[in-house]
C-alpha cells in the first residue's frame, strides 16, 4: 500500500471511529439553513440567493474540517512519526487532502437535499448533473487550499481564530466562481445552463493551489 | 551595513516627496469633470502600485528564503509586507474619499480594482498574526515565507475573479489609470510614483537597519553577559 493509500485509510478509520469532522460540518449546514430562514425571512428562495446561501453554508461548514484536520497528528505525535518514517512527503499532502475532500463530498450529500428540501423554491432534478460538475471544481480548491491552511496554522497558537481568517480570504475566488456558476441552476424561472468562463475560473484556481501546495507542504513538515 | 547609503537616499525621498507635491498643486491642471478632488489620483494610485509590488516583493524574497535558508531573506519579506499593509491602509482610505467626492458613496462595490485591494489587504492582514503566534523563530520565518508565497499567487487570481465579477454586468470601458492622461498630468503621476517608491524603499531601508541593530545589540549584550558570568 503506497505511504498516502495508508495515511488516507489511518485518517478515515479514526473519523470513522470518533465521528469528529463530518457530523458536525453536516449538523452545522443544516442549522444554517435554518439560521438563513430566519435571518432573511423567507420561506423559498431561488437564483443567485440560493446559489449565495448554499454556497457561503458551504464554505463555513469546510471551515470546521479545516480546522480539525490536523490537530490529530500535532496533539498525538503524528507528525513525528510520519517525519521519522523514509517516505516522500508530499504523501501527507495527497492524504490529507483526499481526506477533505471526501469529507466535504459526504457534507453536500446531506447539504444539497437539505437546503433543496428546506429553502430551494425550484426544484433540483434537471440541474444535478451541471451541479456536480461546480461541486467536484469547488471542493477540489476548497480542498487544496483548506489542507495548506490547516498545515499552515497547525503550530500557531490561536489556532481556531487563524484557519477563518487565512482560509476566507483565500477562497474568496472560489465563493465567487461557485455563486455565479450555480446562480442559473437555481433560477425561479427554470434552469438555464452553467456559463463556462466560471467553471475555467475554478479550473484555474484549484490548478493553481494544486501545484502552490504541492511545492509548499514539504516546507511546513520540516523538524 | 544596513545603513550604508541612507542619508542620500532620505533626502533624495524628501526632495521627491515635495517635487511631486509642488507639481499636483501648482503644475497639473484641474480634471475636466472631477474637478480639484481628482488630484487625491496622485497619491492614491502611487500607493496602490507600491503596496501591490511591495506584496509581490515581500512573495519573492520568502521564495529566496525557502531556496537558500536565509534568514536575511525572511526579514526583508517581513519588512516589505510590513510596510504594504501600511501603505494598503492609505489605498482604502484615499480610495473611499476619492469614491465618496466622485460617485457620492464611500464604498462602491462595482469599482474591481478597489474590492480586489480590499480582499488582498485582508488576506495580508493575517501575516503577522501568523508570524507572530508561532514561537518557535526557525519555523515562524518558514511559516511566514509560505504563507507570503500563497498570498502572493493570490493576487492575481483574486483580481482575475473579481474583475470578471464586475464585468458580467458593467462592462468596463476605461482602465483604471483613465486610458490617456495629458502630457502635464503625466508626468506628475510618474513622478509620484517614484517618489512614494522612493519612500518605500527608504522606509524599508529603515526599519531593516533598526532591526540589525536590535539584532546585534542583542548578541553583544547575551555575550556581555557570558562574561560576567565566567568571571
Amino acid at each position: 500500500m503506497s505511504p498516502a493509500r495508508a495515511l488516507l485509510a489511518k485518517d478515515l478509520r479514526a473519523e470513522l471511529r470518533a465521528r469528529q469532522s463530518v457530523p458536525a460540518m453536516a449538523l452545522f449546514s443544516v442549522t444554517a439553513f435554518v439560521i438563513f430562514h430566519f435571518g432573511l425571512d423567507r420561506a423559498t428562495i431561488e437564483g443567485d440567493l440560493a446559489s449565495g446561501v448554499l454556497w457561503v453554508t458551504v464554505l463555513l461548514a469546510a471551515l470546521l474540517g479545516i480546522n480539525r484536520l490536523f490537530v490529530a497528528e500535532e496533539e498525538e505525535g503524528g507528525f513525528d512519526g510520519f517525519l521519522l518514517a523514509p517516505v516522500d512527503r508530499t504523501a501527507m499532502l495527497v492524504a490529507k487532502a483526499a481526506a477533505l475532500l471526501l469529507y466535504l463530498l459526504l457534507v453536500e450529500l446531506v447539504a444539497i437535499p437539505a437546503f433543496a428540501l428546506l429553502l430551494l423554491g425550484p426544484g433540483l432534478g434537471q440541474a444535478l448533473p451541471e451541479l456536480l460538475a461546480v461541486v467536484l471544481l469547488v471542493d477540489v480548491g476548497i480542498a487544496a487550499v483548506g489542507t495548506l491552511v490547516a498545515a499552515l496554522a497547525v503550530h500557531a497558537r490561536a489556532r481556531e481564530l487563524l484557519v477563518p481568517l487565512l482560509a476566507l480570504p483565500l477562497l474568496l475566488p472560489v465563493l465567487i466562481g461557485a455563486a455565479r456558476a450555480t446562480t442559473p441552476l437555481l433560477l425561479a424561472t427554470g434552469a438555464e445552463p452553467v456559463p463556462g468562463r466560471w467553471l475555467g475560473v475554478l479550473g484555474l484556481y484549484d490548478m493553481v493551489f494544486g501545484l502552490l501546495a504541492y511545492a509548499l507542504f514539504d516546507f511546513l513538515l520540516e523538524d | 551595513m544596513y545603513g550604508r547609503g541612507l542619508r542620500p537616499l532620505s533626502i533624495a525621498t524628501v526632495l521627491a516627496l515635495i517635487g511631486a507635491f509642488s507639481l499636483v498643486f501648482f503644475y497639473a491642471p484641474n480634471d475636466a469633470d472631477q474637478g480639484f478632488v481628482q488630484k487625491i489620483f496622485y497619491v492614491h494610485v502611487p500607493m496602490a502600485i507600491v503596496a501591490l509590488g511591495g506584496f509581490v516583493f515581500g512573495a519573492i524574497m520568502a521564495i529566496q528564503h525557502l531556496r537558500t535558508g536565509d534568514r536575511r531573506y525572511d526579514m526583508r519579506s517581513y519588512v516589505a509586507i510590513h510596510l504594504s499593509i501600511i501603505l494598503g491602509l492609505g489605498v482604502l482610505v484615499t480610495g473611499s474619499i476619492w469614491a465618496r467626492a466622485s460617485w457620492g458613496h464611500w464604498w462602491v462595490w462595482d469599482e474591481p480594482t478597489l474590492v480586489s485591494f480590499l480582499i488582498v489587504f485582508l488576506l495580508f492582514s493575517c501575516y503577522q498574526p501568523l508570524r507572530f503566534s508561532i514561537e518557535d523563530p526557525e519555523r515562524q520565518a518558514r511559516y511566514a515565507s509560505v504563507f507570503a508565497i500563497t498570498a502572493g499567487a493570490f493576487v492575481p487570481l483574486n483580481f482575475l475573479a473579481v474583475r470578471l465579477a464586475q464585468a458580467y454586468t458593467h462592462p468596463r470601458v476605461l482602465g483604471t489609470t483613465g486610458g490617456d492622461m495629458p502630457g502635464s498630468m503625466r508626468v506628475t503621476f510618474l513622478l509620484s510614483l517614484v517618489a512614494m517608491a522612493l519612500l518605500f524603499t527608504t522606509l524599508g531601508k529603515y526599519e531593516m537597519a533598526s532591526k540589525h541593530a536590535g539584532q546585534q545589540l542583542r548578541a553583544l549584550r547575551a555575550r556581555l553577559a557570558a562574561q560576567a558570568t565566567a568571571r
